[in-house]
């Protein structure tokens, strides 16, 4: 091993960052950071748990693969995030994954909303997907390294979940009279809590250079499912944004249930590997 | 909605892995379209293989030759020697063949 090899400056954007390499890394975000870090990776790890939820039930075999393929995507993502957000605290990836109460959570609103039918999880897929590549793409360029890193991995994959939620929002959107209808009903059930994941808060303020200003990802997301939007025919919905609080550790009602099938078997058995 | 609900078409997947000479069928899947069929095929057949190349095509469009039809269709050259150069003694007269 060089003597570089502990530091972080050794995780570029061009490297596969992987949670291992964080958890071996003696990389140690600020605190801010940390608490940045617990959020991106809540969201990706309160989807990718929604997400798993249509295994053996998506409406084709072929639509199951593509489901679980970002769901284990998003796992990556939370496992990195949150590896070295844990490292400000001295706990695992585990410790915060499993046995974190609802409060403690940093999640944004948008990410535990039920998955309702096939064309509500796709509008959910459609704006998180958009969110995340905006947020990933500049998030490369942080001043932390190893954001830098988990970004640079994860916007490739992100691109590609991008993709798969505007093919659908096409043919859910152009095809029957019924997919039309629920498509449209998906997204105005998704749009009260869009306005959450472009708010900025002290967190932001306080790492700097480290963190991507959510507000300033507004008008490139807007741009980019607007022209989705406007090729499917469809309107962005005009509704009231919900109050939201997830960065604060207040959620709606859909957390708690949640967590509680998430972390039981990790709260039964401490410790139990297999 | 009582009519009889109507399943995606079926496609061919040909994949040519990174260090491959040639598209080889990897299987089938089921998808609306030509765009949706080369995604499936991207998620179900070159998850763990990076750098490679699609082809898809529907089911409908590959002609097969007729399995009963194999004795005949696919009969060997065997005993039919004169159909190859080598059963020819060389021309005294050619020098350079």
């Amino acid at each position: 091993m060089s003597e570089s090899s502990a530091s972080a400056t050794r995780i570029t954007p061009g490297n596969a960052l992987r949670p291992e390499d964080i958890a071996a890394s003696e990389a140690t975000p600020t605190p801010d950071v940390a608490e940045y870090a617990l959020w991106l990776g809540d969201d990706s790890l309160i989807l990718a748990q929604r997400l798993g939820w249509w295994i053996s039930r998506a409406p084709e075999l072929e639509e199951d693969v593509a489901l679980a393929n970002i769901g284990l995507d998003l796992i990556g993502h939370a496992r990195s995030f949150l590896t070295y957000a844990g490292h400000a605290s001295g706990r695992t990836e585990d410790d915060l994954a499993y046995f974190r109460r609802e409060p403690e959570f940093r999640s944004a609103h948008l990410f535990e909303q039920p998955n309702g039918d096939f064309a509500r999880t796709i509008a959910r897929q459609f704006v998180v997907s958009h969110y995340q590549w905006e947020l990933y793409s500049r998030l490369m360029h942080s001043s932390d390294a190893t954001l830098a890193g988990i970004a640079a991995k994860a916007v490739k994959e992100v691109d590609y979940h991008r993709d798969h939620g505007a093919q659908w929002i096409l043919r859910l959107a152009l095809g029957t009279d019924e997919s039309r209808r629920r498509m449209e009903a998906g997204l105005k059930l998704t749009w009260p809590y869009v306005g959450e994941l472009f708010t900025d808060s002290a967190p932001i303020d306080a790492a700097g250079d480290a963190a991507v200003r959510p507000s300033a990802l507004r008008t490139p997301f807007d741009e980019a499912i607007g022209a989705v939007l406007a090729e499917a025919g469809l309107e962005v919905p005009q509704v009231p944004q919900a109050v939201g609080g997830g960065r604060a550790g207040r959620h709606s009602e859909h957390l708690g249930y949640l967590l509680a099938e998430m972390q039981v078997l990790a709260r039964e058995h401490p410790g139990a590997s297999w | 909605m009582s009519e009889k609900r109507q399943g995606w078409p079926l496609w061919e997947v040909f994949v040519r892995s990174s260090r491959g000479l040639s598209h080889v069928h990897a299987g089938s899947l089921h998808a609306p379209d030509a765009d949706m069929a080369v995604r499936n095929a991207r998620d179900l057949y070159t998850r763990r293989n990076e750098g490679v190349s699609l082809w898809v095509v529907p089911s409908s469009s590959i002609i097969t030759s007729d399995p009963d039809a194999k004795g005949q269709f696919f009969e060997s050259p065997q005993g039919k020697d004169y159909r190859h150069a080598t059963y020819y003694t060389k021309s005294e007269g050619v020098k350079h063949l």
